[in-house]
């Protein structure tokens, strides 16, 4: 086992190392960092950009391979160069995953559990009213893109504060730098409800119809009736036997899920004001900042490959027939 | 005093489909009911009935009590406490009655637990031990094991755990060993009986195998389109049936112990639930068939010693004493011209010499590496005369199918030789490959996946002539249709619209399209009701004489091979263990596994079922990636048990090739086995008829 580990984390290493070259590869030669300090009022030598350029490695007169040379150098040791204007890709980096992972973790996790509480039931009572409301609202959240559902949401919440007369919730920005200690966390807590909800409504769209169907080819197995034929309550045969069983191809759409979502929640995160990962993705490009796509890439492959890794941890614990052969 | 009563128990389901329609029975303490019927027929709906376990939708009405109290229209949580505690049931295919997820003993202490207010230590231990009572080796270390890691004969021994595991009053067997091999099915049977014994239980047992039936049940009960029609007990029903139905189910058995000889059909298809004909369901199918039985159905009437017939002429059939041989037409085969030429005259038209087929065992999932070599087929050599049916049985993972594949690839096999009449496979040029297949075709097992369900009857048969530059198909597809004793404007229709046994004409029509030499058949009744396999065998009997073809006839139906071939191969792990003319190794098996295969087959005759002597083999055939030394069958060789030591050195160290027993003589000197030890006995009881002779 230990060794099968080393050699799939040699891969992974790889597969990371060409994905971000070839990223960097991509973002060195189509952006034009230079654009940012050249159209400056006054303006600014040219022989001071270049300075200026050369001390971060972002200059285009230095060969691409060269440029390239010392970028990996530097990530093989773990820094990961300057941003346009000079500062540490590491430390943006280090908030902006904290940003995002504690925006995304309770989001994630609750979309999975109501989702697939919610497809399991629908799938039980199948052709029921109660199956028809579940699948009429999943497939119409799904129908709305993430944007128009996170602004109307947020704009929900902003005239139900105007009417209420104080801010019962808050629609944007990820605390209040001016509280301090618990009220801190509390003032935290409260701003993340909105993007939770936005993003696990989608979630909880997504998996209900997914377990739905999971759940519908077990339920009509031979042994959920075994299970009742032994005496268990059918809500026993259901949730221990079915339900359990149906689970084990939900996980790894769930280990896929958290590990793009990660770099993938652009939207919910503009709109409200988080500064993550996804919404950095966007401002680098606009900015012309290649070190920061180049990281950026690098850490959403990591994550792919994490959820890859996941997954199949995932599985092995839920299904006993992966474990053994 | 009767454990449980049914009383005119009726199932509907969704759209008004009637799948039960009056069913009444009574099952006392230490009493076996046996209920047969094909399938459609509604036995299984009955039982799962019984249990409540019906899907939602379906409405049952009629009177269930067990030990007096109702059950039909209780409160579910009522039902559940009777479930697995009163009634418990053991279903047909071990795999998926087991969740996946959970260990064997983790699922049998669960349905201790449910019942019994225990701790989980102790229904753990509880689990165990019934393990060990329903004859699982290392009970405490299989208990840790998923059903995955469980045989399929071993995976029904903890589900007969299961539902001893609280004592019941009741046991519903629903097809309890119809996935299993023979062997197993022995077993199994075994099992059930120490089951019975340990809880004095009434055991309902439903099956479609009459065989079974004999051996186990005290009382029989006969279902036909939902309803019974006969009922009484097992020796008065085998011996003297009184209802067409029953009469034509057991005259249409072919029996290991039979005469040769056609056998007899029933015509037609079981009607659909959806749509019955009026009066007796059966009539369009009986050969006794008079114009009151088209008027009303006729109702299940006692008849005197606790027998109940649904039949308008059944005091006729009683009184004039006839049998299914009397009232069914049987057909005329007409004789084989190939069989009076001496076998040794005739020509080869496939020969085996030493085939052998390994695959690598493969391990990890990113990273594939060989950890081990399959033995699929280890050396097999046979060979097949111009108008001989040769049966290659053995139970499942004996190499059969590998052994059929190796031979219609017509590739060069990995060791030995594959010689189609009389050219060698290994050096066949490709344009020679394309013309041999024309002469080699295949008959598969499960007609409904063997045939396209998009394409029309008629290009099913006409796609091997196409393939073959053959233009004018229509009029030689309509020529074969009537030849499968289908007509010819099926040919427009879809395989869906047929029933399974015309299917599996289609499937033999399209076998038939080149005109072939040799017919590899591979099962090609075993996913047949009786009634229905009866006309397929008759057809391919008909086939094989009038078209002067050779058969290669695989099966694990023992009953089926003695009727249909005429001589048999038996395999074990990868290699013939016995070989010869059927009459000799049916009659005089030498070899230790065809003693016990042989012994393992149910006979559809009640007093000489119970009175027969099974030879058990125990546990369940070894890995064919880990073959024992020497002699392969001798860790579950009951010979090898009984040897001294000095003998026993010769099967651990030298493995047995097939030798000509040196007594093989008579019409057919035709007789071989792979055993150092060989001996010659008789396991089949001769029948009545063969006495006489």
């Amino acid at each position: 086992m230990g060794k099968y580990l080393l050699r799939r984390l040699a891969m992974n290493v790889i597969l990371i190392a060409v994905a971000a070259s070839l990223a960097y590869m991509l973002a060195a030669t189509t952006m034009n960092p230079r654009a940012a300090y050249q159209g400056r009022r006054p303006p600014v030598p040219e022989t001071v950009i270049d300075a200026t350029l050369d001390t971060y490695n972002l200059n285009d007169k230095t060969p691409l391979l060269q440029r390239y040379t010392t970028w990996a150098a530097g990530v093989a040791t773990g820094d990961f160069g300057r941003t346009w204007n000079g500062g540490s890709v590491n430390d943006e980096m280090g908030r902006r995953i904290g940003v995002s992972l504690r925006l995304l973790f309770v989001g994630t996790l609750v979309g999975f559990a109501l989702g697939v509480a919610l497809g399991a039931l629908s799938a039980v009572k199948q052709y029921r009213p109660s199956d028809r409301v579940i699948g009429v609202a999943s497939f119409t959240i799904m129908a709305i893109p993430v944007f128009v559902l996170a602004t109307l949401l947020a704009v929900a919440t902003y005239s139900m504060n105007r009417a209420l007369g104080f801010t019962l919730i808050e629609y944007t920005g990820e605390y209040n730098p001016r509280l301090t200690g618990w009220d801190q966390w509390l003032n935290r807590l409260n701003h993340l409800v909105l993007p939770t909800i936005s993003l696990s409504l989608g979630a909880i769209a997504f998996y209900s119809r997914i377990q739905r169907n999971m759940m519908l080819d077990v339920l009509n197995q031979d042994f959920v009736r075994t299970a009742m034929a032994k005496g268990l309550p059918r809500r026993t045969a259901l949730v221990k036997h079915a339900l359990r069983t149906a689970l084990i191809p939900s996980a790894t759409y769930f280990a896929f899920a958290f590990g793009t979502l990660l770099t993938g929640a652009t939207f919910t995160e503009k709109i409200f004001a988080w500064h993550g990962m996804g919404a950095w993705l966007i401002d680098s490009i606009n900015q012309n900042d290649v070190n920061a796509v180049a990281a950026v890439s690098l850490f959403a492959a990591a994550c792919v490959l994490a959820a890859a890794f996941l997954s199949d941890l995932l599985v092995a614990a839920l299904d006993p027939r992966v474990r053994v052969s | 005093m009767s454990i449980l009563q049914v009383r005119d128990l009726t199932v509907t389901f969704p759209g008004g489909v009637q799948a039960v329609r009056g069913v009444s029975y009574e099952v006392s303490r230490g009493e076996v009911l046996g209920i047969v019927g094909e399938s459609g027929s509604g036995k299984s709906v009955t039982s799962l009935a019984v249990m409540g376990l019906l899907p939602p939708g379906a409405v049952v009405s009629g009177s269930v009590t067990l030990h007096g109290r109702e059950l039909i229209g209780v409160q579910e949580d009522e039902l559940t406490r009777v479930r697995g505690k009163s009634i418990s049931m053991i279903f047909q295919d071990p795999l998926s009655a087991f969740t996946p997820v959970y260990t064997i003993g983790a699922q049998i202490a669960e349905a201790v637990r449910v019942h019994q207010k225990t701790g989980k230590d102790k229904a753990a231990k509880r689990a165990v031990e019934l393990l060990d009572l329903v004859g699982i080796p290392h009970p405490d270390a299989r208990a840790r094991a998923f059903p995955h890691e469980f045989s399929g004969g071993m995976r029904q021994r903890a589900m007969i755990a299961m539902a001893i595991a609280n004592d019941p009053d009741l046991l519903i067997c629903d097809e309890p060993t119809t996935a299993l091999d023979v062997t197993i099915q022995a077993q199994v049977l075994e099992v059930l009986k120490t089951a019975q014994r340990e809880t004095g239980a009434g055991i309902v047992m439903i099956t479609h195998d009459l065989g079974v039936i004999a051996g186990m049940a005290d009382r029989v009960l006969v279902m036909y389109a939902g309803r019974p029609v006969e009922q009484g007990p097992v020796d008065e029903l085998y011996y003297r049936p009184r209802m067409p139905y029953t009469m034509g189910l057991l005259a249409s058995i072919p029996r290991v112990d039979g005469a040769e000889g056609p056998l007899v059909p029933i015509e037609g298809n079981p009607p659909s639930p959806a749509a019955l004909p009026p009066g007796c369901p059966f009539a369009p199918r009986c050969p006794m068939r008079i114009d009151v039985c088209d008027e009303e159905e006729p109702p299940l009437t006692a008849v005197g010693g606790g027998r109940h017939v649904a039949c308008v002429r059944s005091r006729e059939i009683e009184h004039k004493a006839l049998t299914g041989a009397d009232v069914y037409p049987l057909p005329v085969i007409p004789p084989s011209g190939a069989v009076r030429v001496p076998r040794e005259r005739r020509a080869t038209v496939l020969e085996l010499t030493d085939l052998v087929r390994h695959y690598p065992l493969m391990k990890g999932a990113v990273f594939k590496r060989r950890v081990g070599t399959v033995h699929a087929v280890d050396g097999v050599s046979f060979d097949i005369a111009e108008g001989e049916t040769l049966a290659l049985v053995g139970e499942s993972g004996c190499g059969k199918t590998t052994t059929l594949q190796q031979i219609m690839r017509l590739e060069p096999p990995q060791s030995g030789h594959v010689v189609v009449l009389g050219q060698d496979s290994a050096r066949l040029g490709k344009a020679e490959r394309k013309a041999l297949r024309g002469d080699l075709q295949i008959v598969f097992q499960d007609p409904m996946a063997a045939l396209d369900p998009r394409m029309p009857v008629g290009d099913v048969i006409a796609e091997p002539l196409r393939a073959h530059g053959r233009r004018n198909v229509a009029a030689r597809v309509a020529e074969l249709l009537e030849l499968v004793g289908l007509s010819p404007e099926h040919a427009e229709r879809y395989p869906q619209q047929f029933s399974g046994g015309q299917r599996q004409r289609i499937g033999i029509a399209r076998a038939l399209a080149l005109e072939p030499r040799l017919l590899v058949l591979d099962e090609p009744v075993s996913a047949l009701d009786v009634s229905i396999q009866a006309g397929i065998i008759n057809l391919l009997e008909e086939l094989k004489n009038t078209l002067g073809l050779s058969y290669l006839f695989v099966a694990h139906d023992l009953a089926v091979v003695r009727h249909l071939a005429d001589r048999v191969a038996v395999m074990y792990l990868g290699r013939i263990a016995e070989i010869g003319a059927v009459e000799n190794v049916y009659d005089r098996p030498a070899h230790p596994y065809t003693q016990a295969l042989l012994s393992a087959i149910p006979l559809p005759d009640p007093e000489r079922e119970r009175a027969r002597r099974r030879i058990l083999l125990q546990g369940d055939p070894p890995s064919p990636a880990d073959p024992p030394s020497g002699c392969r069958f001798r860790t579950r060789c009951p010979k090898f048990a009984r040897l001294g030591e000095a003998e026993r050195r010769r099967c651990v160290n030298e493995e047995p090739s097939v030798v000509r027993l040196a007594n093989a003589t008579g019409e057919r000197p035709d007789h071989g086995a792979a055993c150092h030890y060989a001996e010659e006995i008789e396991v089949i009881p001769a029948s009545d008829d063969q006495e006489e002779k």
